[in-house]
């Protein structure tokens, strides 16, 4: 990584927040240790001084100074107490008796705490001890100080600051480079991602994102990227196969029509000739202009709706209005249109392209079955899903064929009966823009002679919709 | 009747001027939707032809101004992006009709003429609908010619009021399509053909003028024979 970059880099950051919380969480308990341990040495002593000066002056109470400052040089030699200090003077500060030699110089502060430093000699060494200790003026006019050396809790102190020091060393030591390691980690992967996307960017559509084993969220954001990669690849295939496609089954029709226009043009200038070659024109055009509408629909399917183009439709009435529309050309050409709807059968559908897809089925089960056929249109409710189904009593499509009537201007026998062999790729593009199983069969797969065609879409059900207020 | 149209397009202009013209419409052109916008406020038309996709603007914000502007002449928007979505999208923006490039002139001066008498003749709220000697009673959902009575479906009912209400004009198959069902596909086959035969077997049948016509290579109309 370029020194440039270290300060904005992630890692950067990453690895400063990652010690911060590391640290803090080293030194928060330790503080709280620090505080509670000395804060309750110092109870403890205040509570000794003030108990040994209240007792030492009832003595002195009771029996006056004589025995107090015995009692005082008998403590003073007491080897068990080593931090205890004690010190008797007169009304003129002269000492009496006690532990240490001289008054303090400090003033006497009111309430009686006196701190004040002392040097002590130490196996040949004197250092300066700190002595907090409480004066007592007694009713004879002399002073009573009962103190204690507060070394004990410096040392404490000190040992616990060391301790809390080299706690944050090593919280630093670790949280650092540990910081660094994980967000390396982290960000390895994120600038993995952020290749592979250059790569993809700069023309290579086939690469897809690494995916772990992990199934953490890295796992997942670069499996919905490469879900989302499929689509688009999905997409401009799609796009491509439609371009393909126009520019073929355009293309011959075209220059059919353009030849036809040129050729009548060098003839003879005969009105007659004229009118009848425009009118072959007008005819060719408006067939081009069929699959281009064709074309253009399914490629909407494919790609140019968008969800809240979308909204909850109750596919049986849908199915009614179709069969409406189709069941007087199916009694002209001798054929029984039924229909079976379920009530209820609530699905997310663009009502148009569905209806337009479920026309084309009905529209093919017409063309295809033989009068005195029999067309079936059915909607069912299962599991939370919708089926619509065409079936028919015609001649069917051979099995493995049906894969391929899907396709665009995949056109399977009748070749007497027009078509441009683009409406069940319509279906089959509106099955996927709604998220349906699309299933070509056979009616009745026993029968050899007409088995007919059984096209089925299972779309997922949907909620039925509030019914919005009166207008 | 005077049309104000906008498009960009000259070659395209030129074609719906002559034929506007020849169908006896005044016609104005303008080129840019900046002039246009101005002409449609400054001026009176009874209707506006506007192409969605002109230089510099899309056609469907220049309806919206001039809805702002409280103008409120009917508005046909031309498009080629004939995408069920896009119509949605031009209705939405206060356009009257939409309809999409490439279009039969047929198709276009049927809407022209269906949008220029919409609001005459018979009102909306009328619930009895009469042409000659037919007769729709809307709140009965009832049918007579000649006091006789017309049994019809649902469907038939909806198809015949469609064309009582656009009387006398050039009804396409597209326009019953839309306005009956209200599908904005063609279906491949003409369904819509054997609709009207059936409806005529029952309106005309045993009738010495028939009422029902076919437009040959636009549509059909409902009139009273001269
Ligand atoms: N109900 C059916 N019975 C028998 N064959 C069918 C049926 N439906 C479709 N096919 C076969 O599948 C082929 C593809 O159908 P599709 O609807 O895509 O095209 P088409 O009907 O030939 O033309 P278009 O629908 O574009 O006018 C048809 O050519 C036909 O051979
Ligand atoms: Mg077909």
């Amino acid at each position: 990584m370029q020194r440039t970059r270290l300060f904005k880099s992630s890692i950067f950051r990453f690895t400063l927040i990652y010690t911060a919380v590391f640290g803090l969480s080293v030194a928060l308990p330790f503080g709280l240790v620090y505080e509670t341990t000395v804060s309750s040495i110092d109870r403890e002593t205040n509570a000794a001084i003030v108990s040994e000066l209240r007792a030492l002056g009832d003595e002195y109470e009771r029996l006056g100074l004589e025995s107090l400052v015995e009692i005082l040089n008998e403590r003073s030699l007491d080897p068990t107490d080593r931090d205890a200090i004690y010190l008797l003077v007169d009304d003129a500060f002269r000492p009496l008796a006690g532990n240490i030699l001289e008054w303090p110089k400090e003033p006497i502060p009111d309430p009686a705490w006196l701190r004040f430093d002392m040097q002590i000699v130490e196996g040949g060494q004197s250092t300066t001890h700190r002595i907090r200790s409480q004066v007592l003026h007694l009713s004879g006019g002399s002073y009573l100080l009962v103190g204690r050396d507060m070394q004990q809790r410096r040392r404490v102190q000190s040992s616990v600051r060391g301790a809390l020091g080299w706690a944050l060393a090593l919280a630093l030591g670790i949280g650092i480079p540990g910081g660094i390691f994980v967000s390396r980690w982290v960000l390895r992967r994120v600038e993995r991602m952020a290749e592979t996307s250059l790569e993809i960017n700069q023309g290579d559509m086939r690469r897809r994102m690494p995916v772990g084993e992990a199934g953490d969220e890295f796992d997942r954001l670069a499996s919905s990227l490469n879900a989302m990669l499929d689509r688009i690849e999905q997409l401009m295939t799609g796009m491509r196969a439609v371009t393909d496609s126009v520019a073929h089954d355009l293309r011959a029709p075209l220059t059919h029509v353009k030849g036809r226009i040129e050729l009548t043009l060098r003839g003879p200038r005969d009105a007659e000739a004229y009118r009848s070659a425009l009118t072959d024109a007008l005819a060719e055009t408006d067939r081009i202009l069929d699959v281009f509408n064709a074309l253009v629909a399914v490629a909407q399917a494919e790609s140019g709706v968008t969800r809240d183009q979308m909204a909850v439709v109750d596919v049986g009435d849908l199915a009614r209005d179709v069969v409406d529309l189709y069941e007087p050309l199916a009694e002209d050409r001798g054929l029984a249109l039924v229909l079976s709807a379920a009530d209820g059968a609530w699905a997310r559908a663009h009502r148009q392209l569905l209806a337009q897809a479920l026309s084309n089925l009905i529209d093919n089960a017409i063309k295809y079955t033989p009068e005195g056929g029999r067309i079936a249109v059915a909607v069912r409710r299962a599991d939370g899903q919708v089926e619509i189904e065409v079936g028919d009593s015609g001649p069917g499509i051979p099995e493995g064929e049906r894969e391929r009537a899907l396709e665009r201007f995949a056109r399977i026998g009748h070749p007497a009966t027009p078509g441009y062999g683009l409406g069940l790729s319509l279906v089959a593009a509106v099955a996927r823009l709604h998220d349906a199983k699309l299933a070509v069969g056979a009616s009745d797969p026993g029968r050899k002679v007409s088995p007919g065609l059984k096209v089925s879409m299972v779309l997922p059900g949907a909620a039925e919709p509030m019914r919005a207020a009166d207008p | 009747m005077r049309i104000l149209v906008i498009e960009d397009d000259a070659e395209t202009a030129a074609y719906l001027k002559k034929g506007l013209k020849e169908s006896g419409y005044t016609v104005d052109w303008s080129k840019d939707g900046r002039d246009g916008l101005f002409m449609a406020t400054s001026e009176k038309y009874d209707l506006l032809v506007i192409d969605r996709m002109l230089p510099g603007a899309d056609g469907l914000s220049i309806v919206k101004l001039l809805r702002e502007e409280g103008i409120k002449t009917p508005v046909l928007v031309l498009s080629a992006l004939g995408q069920v979505d896009d119509r949605v999208r031009g209705l939405k923006a206060g356009a009257d009709d939409y309809l999409a490039k490439p279009y039969a002139f047929s198709e276009l001066s049927a809407r022209i003429e269906a949008l220029l008498r919409r609001g005459s003749g018979q009102a909306a709220a009328d619930t009895k609908l009469r042409v000659a000697d037919l007769e729709l009673d809307l709140l009965a959902r009832a049918a007579s010619r000649a006091g006789k009575a017309i049994d019809l479906k649902p469907r038939e009912f909806r198809l015949l009021e469609y064309m009582m209400r656009h009387a006398g004009q050039v009804v396409t198959r597209t326009m019953l399509l839309e306005g009956v069902w209200d599908y904005h596909f063609d279906p491949q086959t003409n369904v819509i053909d054997v609709h009207m035969s059936r409806l005529r077997q029952k309106i005309d049948k045993g009738f010495a003028s028939p009422l029902l016509q076919t437009v040959r290579g636009a549509g059909y109309s409902l009139r009273a024979a001269d």
